[in-house]
């Protein structure tokens, strides 16, 4: 947790920078644990329920730790009208995963999310911020692959 | 003579391989200076090269990442050169998009070679009042989607008296299908800036807030370099004033491009809205008056003041001046940003612009989830703000969806209603209750298991929840069902009389079949199917199959295909 000291101790105790060090600590962490949340309230000399309430808002905070690669499908309207539903299908039976899971080695998180604003290549999808257009299952079983063999 | 190379690198080029490009580039050991620039709007066409040469430009899309395509760039080959199409050009009107993917988005220098912080100099040699009588006379209305006049916005600000008063950059651009404000800011963010600048001279603001969406990672970063950049040249100090330049990062939450919703989420709490009045202009955040404009108002401003108010109200029709962007995506042949002078039709953008066929496409859905749809037949209605609203749509933020023949409406509506329901924050009961109903309705409807009372209780409900809700998410997230219901309900009755979807999109409404005549029995589609439902005879068990269409997609002679259920006509 002393990592944890260190990414709080540069932010200001301000409440307005609630959210930015609730994006550090995750950034740090890759979620936002039950510590990190006394933590943080702390910080702030806040209630935790407050902190709490504002990772509960937010769909970008995490309360589980994710997996090594973190797929995000795009369900924004264009993908979704090129198909993103078959697309999160086809990457569930893949990894044996739903929207919202990790697999049991922690290698792979998958989730669905509004737009990754790449519209013009629908559908797409991300790993971990990488960003893969036009896709259809031939070339996301590709992609997942490379990932599985560790390829990338 | 080449004199540098440029390769469109915002996200969506990245995301067509713009990275693999430029690094055969750097290997290739060629003698030019290679730039990332932002995105120029044809993102059918990326990874797109441009090449900058004594004679002009030469472009070259769809570009491979291999040596053999790099090598006949740099030898000026006539192979992949990339012509926008006449259809598009003639029609589209390059005002606020003029410099993006043209410039180095980081280089404030090349952004002042080509006019750059011009409009700044102008006005701040002129009176504030003046600037803000010129913005009034330009027309401008808010680009975010409710489309307020601009200049009467700032005006309110600059008539508060307090010591600090904040000017806000709605960045969230949380519509799902809309990107215009992430080309901006990842392709001019100066421009953007300037504008900022220019509003804090005109109303007296003493601090800038951006509020971005953390999945804009590029825009956050070339932001923020061009924050420094201004910081080092001093276009901060207004007035005598230095101006402090806050970049934030939202987390995530669509009700935050609300304005008091964002105000909240700024001053780090839950971003739920709050009451107006007071508006932010009275009371925003932390109680000092703001002024919230999006992305594409801001990057405006420096258009404006440079041509001056009245010139720039020469484009456009009555009520709606000036340009505006559109991210056009779905089923068009030429995705990309548009764009066009206000006045322009919906078909011209759908056909002209995106290419796509005469007969493909039944309807646009403009404005994202708060928006509408417009029928094939309404195609030549004229793109402004005050028609858009007389069919029940909006102009929104500019995102415009081109919807196929091949797809189903209240397929459509239940996707946006599934994306309020999540979205709603929860604060008022008609849009937290209310739209997870009427998501329930038309998730029974798209199963096969609606009825003529459903049909009505949606008909009934959504005016209801447009009256009970506090903010623009509620009040408008009703519209994506009642205006498919008003120009599709022929589609929503055969899903709950005839149980069937003529798109053959619902699932339940389904079945998957193998065209004996066509099937070569190479069993890939066995193989492929994740359920074990097709029988070594090549039958298909649909009680079995999700309708994943694993063996449409693997089968080679199109032997599988999705039909009505139950044998429905």
């Amino acid at each position: 947790m002393s990592g944890l000291n260190e990414v709080l101790g540069s932010i200001e105790k301000e409440s307005s920078f609630l959210i930015k060090a609730l994006q550090s600590v995750q950034h740090h962490e890759g979620f936002i644990s039950d510590e990190s949340i006394l933590k943080i309230a702390d910080h702030f000399s806040i209630p935790s329920a407050e902190v709490e309430g504002v990772v509960s808002f937010y769909a970008q905070f995490k309360r589980t730790k994710p997996g090594k690669y973190v797929i995000a499908v795009c369900d924004g309207t264009a993908c979704h009208i090129k198909g993103s539903t078959l697309i999160e299908n086809w990457v569930s039976d893949a990894l044996k995963i739903k929207n919202g899971e990790t697999d049991e080695t922690g290698t792979f998180s998958l989730e669905l999310v509004a737009c990754l604003g790449c519209c013009s290549l629908a559908p797409v999808m991300s790993v971990n911020g990488r960003v893969y257009g036009k896709l259809d299952r031939k070339e996301l079983l590709k992609i997942l692959k490379k990932y599985q063999k560790g390829e990338v | 003579m080449i004199k540098r190379i440029k390769i469109g690198a915002g996200s969506c080029g990245i995301a067509a391989g713009a990275g693999e490009i430029l690094d055969i580039f750097k290997k290739s050991f060629s003698p030019y200076e290679v730039v990332e620039v932002g995105c120029i709007g044809h993102c059918y066409a990326e990874p797109l090269v441009e090449v900058e040469t004594d004679s002009g430009s030469v472009f070259y899309g769809n570009v491979k990442a291999d040596e053999k395509s790099i090598n006949n760039i740099l030898a000026l080959g006539v192979e992949g050169r990339f012509i926008p199409a006449q259809s598009r050009t003639s029609k589209e009107l390059l005002k606020v998009t003029a410099l993006a993917g043209r410039i180095d988005p980081v280089s404030i220098e090349e952004y002042e070679l080509n006019g750059g912080y011009l409009a700044l100099k102008k006005a701040l040699s002129m009176e504030s009042s003046a600037v803000v009588e010129d913005v009034k006379k330009s027309g401008l209305r808010g680009r975010g989607g409710a489309g307020f006049p601009t200049g009467l916005k700032w005006s309110f600000l600059a008539a508060k008296q307090s010591d600090r008063k904040f000017l806000i950059c709605n960045a969230d651009e949380g519509d799902p299908g809309a990107f215009m404000d992430r080309s901006m800011m990842e392709s001019v963010p100066h421009q953007v800036l300037e504008g900022m600048l220019i509003g804090v001279h005109a109303t007296g603001a003493t601090e800038i807030f951006i509020y971005c969406r953390a999945e804009y990672p590029l825009a956050l970063k070339n932001l923020k370099i061009a924050a420094s950049q201004i910081e080092k040249k001093g276009y901060d100090m207004i007035n005598g004033r230095k101006i402090n330049i806050m970049i934030k990062e939202g987390a995530g939450a669509f009700v935050c491009g609300e304005e008091t919703a964002m105000i909240n989420s700024l001053e780090g709490k839950r971003g739920t809205p709050r009451f107006r009045p007071p508006f932010p202009t009275d009371s925003g955040y932390k109680g000092y008056p703001s002024l919230i404009n999006n992305v594409e108002t801001f990057a405006n401003i420096p258009v404006l003041i440079n041509e001056g108010g009245e010139s720039y109200a020469l484009i456009g029709t009555q009520g709606s001046k000036g340009t505006k962007l559109f991210a056009l995506a779905g089923d068009i042949k030429n995705p990309g940003l548009v764009e066009v002078p206000m006045g322009i039709t919906i078909g011209e953008i759908v056909y002209d612009l995106g290419g796509a066929e005469k007969g493909s496409v039944k309807a646009v859905q403009i404005g994202g989830p708060s928006g509408g749809c417009i029928p094939e037949d309404k195609f030549d209605i004229s793109v402004d703000y005050d028609s858009l609203r007389s069919l029940g749509a909006i102009m929104g933020s500019g995102g415009l969806i081109a919807v196929g023949k091949n797809r189903c409406m209240v397929e459509t509506a239940r996707y946006f209603l599934d994306f309020t329901a999540k979205e709603s924050c929860g604060k008022c009961t008609f849009c937290r209750v209310g739209t997870k109903r009427m998501l329930e309705t038309l998730e029974l409807i798209t199963k096969g298991k609606g009825t003529l009372e459903h049909v009505e209780f949606l008909e009934d409900i959504g005016p209801k929840i447009i009256k009970g809700s506090l903010c623009g998410l509620g009040q408008s997230a009703p519209n994506p069902v009642i205006s498919t219901l008003r120009f599709f309900k022929h589609e929503y009755l055969e899903h709950v009389t005839d149980k069937k979807c003529s798109a053959l999109i619902c699932n339940a409404l389904v079945e998957l079949k193998i065209d004996k005549d066509k099937c070569i029995k190479c069993k890939l589609c066995i193989k492929a199917c994740p359920v074990n439902a097709i029988s070594d005879d090549f039958i298909v068990n649909n009680s079995l199959c999700t309708r994943c269409n694993s063996c449409i997609e693997v089968c080679p002679k199109d032997a599988v295909g999705r039909i009505p259920a139950g044998g429905a006509k």
